[in-house]
């Protein structure tokens, strides 16, 4: 067991490695092999050394101010890391409640799974903006709609779908003598949800977490940049990108944090995926 | 039962995230309010210490300062949004600094500036009643007009065009009749009409003698000599290629090694930032007054930055743009010359450059072939009767709202804008 940690960890990071190696064999081959050029740029400014980018992090972010890329760049990580997590844990909830629903009932199923689907034709860019613009004049009491509320509406529009479609067919998939079992000790359909549709489910919605996982950070980094929300990753990715002529590293630092939030995240939904299936026999042998 | 546990986590981490989100916007609100209270003390000896032209502006001020404390102190603030195009930076200090300096405030509203993003259209924003004014390009603005738009152009802040056609020197392109033949970026979304409008004058068809290249909102492709020649805002992308290093010599470019075809010049230039109001809403009287008021602060603000150029770059650097330092110095001064010296004074709409602007929106054919407005705009697009009326309080106060003595300073710009 401790063998095969060691060598995924070693899998992983060589994975890694050929990445950067490739990265830098394009550039440093790119123009040599003749008086051509690859079709994609090789040039420093448009593929910065990877020792530039790295040497870029732990520079200021700007000048005379303090602060380094690399705190920038967590800080962001983290800011849209806890906005996109609410916007998963919404999404997913409507996903799930949807899929009760749809369900419980099949004329609903019929009625609303279309819809569902067309939902996710929506370009996110003409959404969000929308979304932005009706929150903008929001308010709760004394709460008031703040932008990083419209990401997470964004980031749970996009999460609800894969949790919704899998959870239904989870919910679908006891068999019929599961079912007939439920019936002979009359229990009600509140109890069959819970003691047999819902632990069903459970396979079914690993999976459809993590695409929710990825699509809640696209989600939200393309809102930020879209309607321009301050503090997380995706408005770094603009502000950079300002200065990519005069300072093409720093953009990468943006992209390789976007990277690794979206790699974090589904991670922890493995990791979620360990905890809740510790008990169960492999597939292959169940009944 | 398992089902279940998902849920309760799920459920346990949103409740979690959600009140965090909450202390953490609640601080910042706190945070927000106690600098301003301290900005606004710090704001009476920086202005006596401005230039002998702000003097008076400073005397003026000085007694609604006063005012102003009152009647924050009574909470009697209108509230007020202002949506920009774009994030925090230089192009917009103006604003901020009325922010910053108490100004909106000492005439009894609490502006809130609302940033852009890539899809935010401030017209919109302000058409839907999203925000209460709005600050957008003249054509930009009467296209969104003329697709259902309520919108007046209330104060026209820039009297001149920022658009350039930068090529590099050895390309000899020193008007637009040199573009001939040449590969020609620029940006669409209708940024292009001014370039297009000087190649039509210049007797070149843009469809035929010229090859077209869509650009990028950077300069890497002239940068790379992709394409001869590339649109670029003075105040922006002109500045980011001084901020670029030269591969062959190491050293940053310099002004020398490029030409510029400057549409103020040529006569197709059009109209740009300008502050727009909600046409139906100006029939109430309350929202007149406070529009007045709104863009008094505003012109208090960009005098301001006219005579403290420096103090105005550190106030949008404080707001967290992440542009360098030197690229905002050399934002400011070419927004302050876009601005000053302004002939009718600041904020007047010049008849002329908007005829000129709506001539070129109705006249001149994109790639696409297509005009930016297909028919004149009516007569409520722009009312010049709002600035008119805070200009004469200004001028009663002793204040320079023409700037005819402003000389823009020399900046000079590191690499990357740092």
């Amino acid at each position: 067991m401790k063998a095969g940690g060691v060598k995924r960890i070693a899998l992983g990071l060589s994975g890694f490695v050929a990445m950067a190696a490739t990265w830098e064999l394009y550039k440093a081959i790119d123009g040599k092999l003749g008086p051509w050029h690859f079709p994609a740029h090789a040039d420093d400014a448009s593929m910065p050394h990877l020792l530039t980018i790295g040497r870029r992090f732990l520079q200021p972010e700007v000048r005379d101010r303090p602060g380094t890329v690399l705190q920038a760049v967590i800080s962001g990580s983290w800011y849209t890391f806890r906005v996109a997590v609410v916007g998963l844990a919404l999404g997913a909830m409507i996903g799930l409640l949807l899929a009760v629903v749809m369900e419980r009932f099949r004329l609903l199923e019929r009625a609303w799974l279309p819809y569902i689907v067309l939902s996710q034709t929506v370009p996110l860019i003409a959404l969000a903006p929308l979304i932005s613009g009706w929150g903008g004049g929001l308010r709760i009491g004394s709460l008031h709609w703040r932008p990083w509320m419209s990401v997470a509406a964004m980031a749970a529009y996009l999460s609800f779908f894969p949790v919704a479609v899998g959870a239904l067919r989870g919910l679908q998939s006891p068999q019929a003598h599961h079912e007939d079992l439920m019936r002979s000790y009359a229990a009600s359909w509140g109890q069959t949800l819970w003691k047999l549709r819902l632990p069903a489910a459970v396979p079914y919605l690993i999976p459809a977490l993590q695409l929710a996982a990825a699509s809640s950070i696209v989600g939200a980094i393309v809102s930020e940049i879209s309607i321009g929300a301050k503090g997380g990753v995706g408005r770094l990715i603009l502000d950079y990108f300002q200065r990519a002529s005069g300072d093409p590293a720093q953009v990468y630092t943006a992209f390789i944090g976007a990277a690794l939030l979206g790699l974090v995240t589904v991670g922890l939904i493995k990791a979620l995926e360990k905890l809740l299936m510790r008990n169960r026999a492999a597939p292959g042998l169940h009944p | 039962m398992r089902g279940v546990v998902v849920i309760g986590a799920l459920a346990l981490v949103a409740a979690g995230c959600g009140s965090d989100k909450k202390k953490a916007a609640d601080t910042t609100v706190a945070a927000e309010t106690s600098v301003a209270a301290a900005e606004t003390t710090v704001a009476a000896p920086e202005t006596s210490v401005a230039a002998p032209e702000t003097t008076a502006a400073a005397a003026a001020a000085a007694p609604e300062t006063t005012v102003a404390g009152a009647a924050s102190a009574g909470a009697n603030l209108k509230k007020v949004k202002l949506q920009l195009q774009w994030v925090t930076q230089a192009q917009f200090a103006g604003y901020f600094a009325a922010v910053d300096q108490g100004f909106y405030k000492a005439l009894g509203l609490d502006v809130e500036i609302k940033e852009g993003g890539v899809d935010i259209v401030p017209q919109n924003e302000l058409a839907q009643g999203n925000v209460d004014y709005a600050v957008s390009w003249v054509p930009k603005a009467l296209a969104s007009r003329e697709g259902g738009a309520n919108i007046t152009d209330v104060a026209q802040i820039f009297q001149r065009s920022g658009t350039l056609q930068v090529s590099w020197k050895d390309s000899n392109i020193t008007g637009p009749a040199d573009l001939k033949g040449k590969k020609v970026g620029n940006w669409g979304f209708g940024n292009e009409y001014e370039l297009f409008a000087g190649m039509t004058k210049a007797a070149i068809d843009p469809s035929k003698d010229v090859t077209l290249v869509q650009q990028q909102f950077d300069m890497q492709a002239l940068l790379k000599r992709e394409i001869d020649a590339a649109q670029a805002m003075r105040y922006n992308e002109y500045a980011q290629m001084l901020e670029a290093k030269d591969p062959k010599t190491g050293k940053l470019h310099t002004a020398d090694q490029l030409n510029v075809i400057d549409w103020n010049d040529q006569g197709t230039a059009m109209l740009q930032d300008a502050l727009w109001a909600n046409t139906d809403k100006l029939k109430d009287a309350a929202y007149q007054d406070q529009t007045v008021k709104f863009i008094k602060g505003s012109m208090q603000g960009w005098i301001f930055c006219r005579d403290n150029a420096a103090k105005c770059v550190d106030i949008v650097v404080a707001k967290g743009s992440k542009l360098g330092k030197s690229h905002q110095a050399w934002q400011m001064n070419e927004i302050n010359k876009l601005i000053w010296p302004s002939p009718g004074g600041i904020g007047l709409i010049d008849k002329a450059l908007w005829d000129q602007t709506v001539q070129v929106a109705q006249n001149t054919k994109n790639a696409e072939g297509k005009t930016v407005l297909t028919k004149a705009p009516d007569a409520t697009a722009y009312d010049n009767t709002y600035a008119q009326k805070a200009l004469d309080e200004w001028k009663a106060a002793g204040v320079d709202v023409i700037g005819s003595g402003f000389a823009p300073a020399t900046v000079t710009l590191n690499e990357g804008g740092a």
